[in-house]
């Protein structure tokens, strides 16, 4: 079924990212892919293979209702039983920050997967910067939109923190991606990016 | 648990027949002539690739959908089978059969051993989950289908669901086990034998020679009430009976005096009429016996597969809880098998899957749209 090509089209600039970084006809797992429209460009674009895993309930109808195969699991031990390297790239967009063990989860999506692709706000954008310092209150922000009672972040983080993160672990960044209001930008990406979207290998 | 079909016309369904001779068993015994009663729902498309095989519980029938002439309710599954439904029959042709052991229509004990001309009774092989999926093989062969486009059913459908995948695993684009396990733990088996145990001990069942005779009828009612039991959720008796008690005016000790009593003697009575004692003895057994893995990891039995698989279990179901469906994710995981799984919130225990038919439906419905196009 061909579909019109509108719809294979996105507005959202960290998954245009993601199809840029993804070689066609690869395997991928999704990790929290929600409502699977991320996997749905994929497959339709780059002729994926792809699996997703998410926890909320209404999600997971919106993503078999658009074609993807999808277990409903928690993030922390979703990757329990995938075999080394099954895929080819697990994506782990928006979803960092939120885990409880993210450090053990990087190292199992390395496992499972050949190629990691983080995507996370980033906590030293310069406006996070400026509301902290100013108003001495937990910065409020489009890409960290929640007030501390309420958000599911656990692991704020930002580029610089990654960046060094993955020096530790030797992980090897193969390409690095940040945007600002919609747009890639690539210039003093920890103080002006408000998200960033790596992809790295072990 | 009322069919809202009273506005719609009633799509009538007759019964069909399909005879095979001398069918090798797995325990390495032989049937002379097996009959299968089937019922088929919608057409047949030219190139034969829409056909789905829908595999009925312990007690069910061939009977799946709408109506036999003359009937007040349609078959069991009727609110998943049929135009625009889960199962859309304006799409795909749909089957269902009775499993061979069983007593409606498809050979079983209570069948006449051409050999004796006599009712087989418990002379009446032990067949297996795997036996009655191999003479569902030969009923879709008989109508022309190398590929089912999916296999489809909850409880012991499920375990047949589970034996085609590992039996035939190139015969399938998809397959949908629900509310099922790979094999039956020991408190499964232990319910089961308190319902055999019930039937033997009844002292009409006569060794099992108990045909054109007075039947075991307290005993197999006793079987069905425990069975009904783990049917069903202590909240959904608690919703629906609550300790209400019966206004009959009965005075005689032990009568029924509470609601749920009663409604487990009806039960058990209206199960009496239907179903053979000796076909609850050997369908229950046949599920004590199923280990689809053979003792083996299971994702050992996957690695040839190439159907993608949605794997259903209900949140209030204790008789074959959601670990027994993770256990079937599992192995697609280690396998490798395109797979989706959600634990549906329903209150109504095992018997969910019968009853809770709105999110079932919706998926099973977006999932068999979608089989063509993921197909991995």
């Amino acid at each position: 079924m061909e579909l019109p090509i509108q719809e294979l089209q996105t507005e959202r600039i960290d998954y245009r990212i993601i199809l840029n970084l993804v070689e066609p006809k690869s395997r991928v797992l999704d990790m929290g892919c929600g409502d699977g429209e991320l996997l749905y460009l994929l497959n339709k674009n780059l002729q994926t293979r792809s699996q997703g895993i998410e926890i909320d309930h209404d999600q997971i109808m919106q993503s078999v209702e658009r074609g993807i195969n999808v277990l409903l699991g928690d993030l922390d031990s979703g990757l329990t039983d995938f075999k080394d390297g099954s895929f080819d790239y697990v994506i782990l967009n928006n979803a960092l920050q939120e885990l409880r063990y993210p450090d053990d989860v990087i190292k199992d999506a390395l496992r499972v997967g050949r190629r990691l692709i983080v995507g996370f706000p980033n906590f030293a954008y310069y406006k996070a910067r400026l509301q902290f310092f100013f108003s001495g209150r937990t910065p409020v922000t489009p890409s960290l939109p929640f007030a501390w009672y309420e958000s599911p972040n656990l692991h704020l983080l930002t580029v610089d923190d990654f960046k060094e993160y993955c020096r530790k672990r030797k992980y090897r960044i193969l390409s690095e991606r940040y945007v600002r209001n919609q747009k890639e930008i690539s210039i003093r990406p920890n103080l002006l990016a408000q998200w960033g979207i790596f992809l790295i290998t072990r | 648990m009322g069919n809202e079909l009273s506005s719609q016309e009633k799509i009538a369904v007759v019964a069909q027949n399909f005879s095979f001779r001398d069918f090798a068993l797995e325990n390495g015994e032989r049937l002379p002539l097996v009959n299968i009663a089937y019922e088929t729902y919608g057409k047949l498309n030219a190139d034969r690739s829409n056909a789905i095989l829908i595999e009925h519980a312990f007690s069910g029938d061939a009977h799946a959908a709408f109506y036999h002439a003359g009937e007040a309710r349609p078959g069991w599954w009727d609110k998943m089978i049929g135009p625009g439904k889960a199962f859309d029959t304006d799409r795909f042709f749909v089957i269902c059969s009775n499993v061979l052991g069983g007593c409606a229509g498809s050979t079983g004990p209570s069948s006449i051993n051409p050999e004796t001309d006599k009712q087989y009774a418990l002379d009446f092989p032990q067949i297996t989950i795997k036996d009655m999926v191999g003479a569902q093989k030969k009923l879709t062969e008989h109508l022309g289908i190398d590929r089912l486009y999916s296999v489809a059913g909850g409880s012991m459908g499920g375990m047949q669901v589970l034996q085609w995948l590992v039996s035939y695993p190139h015969a399938m684009r998809s397959a949908i086990p629900i509310a099922t396990t790979a094999r039956h733990s020991p408190q499964q088996i232990a319910f089961n034998e308190v319902g055999r145990q019930a039937i033997m001990a009844d002292p009409n069942w006569n060794g099992g020679n108990y045909y054109g005779q007075e039947i075991p009828r307290a005993g197999l009612s006793v079987a069905r009430m425990v069975g009904h039991i783990t049917y069903m959720s202590e909240k959904s008796m608690a919703e629906k009976f609550g300790r209400r008690q019966k206004s009959d005016q009965d005075t005689t000790k032990f009568h029924a005096d509470f609601e749920v009593e009663g409604y487990l003697r009806n039960r058990g009575d209206f199960f009496v009429r239907r179903f053979d004692a000796n076909s609850y003895l050997y369908i229950s057994k046949a599920m004590d016996l199923f280990d689809v893995s053979d003792g083996r990891h299971l994702s050992e039995k996957f690695y040839e597969l190439e159907a993608k698989l949605l794997v259903l279990a209900f949140k209030s179901d204790w008789l074959y809880p959601a670990y027994q469906s993770l256990d079937i994710v599992s192995a697609c995981k280690v396998a490798g098998v395109p797979v989706s799984y959600i634990e549906i919130e329903a209150n109504y225990g095992h018997d969910s899957f019968l009853l809770e038919t709105d999110k079932q439906s919706q998926l099973v419905r977006h999932f068999l749209s979608r089989v063509d196009e993921t197909i991995n």
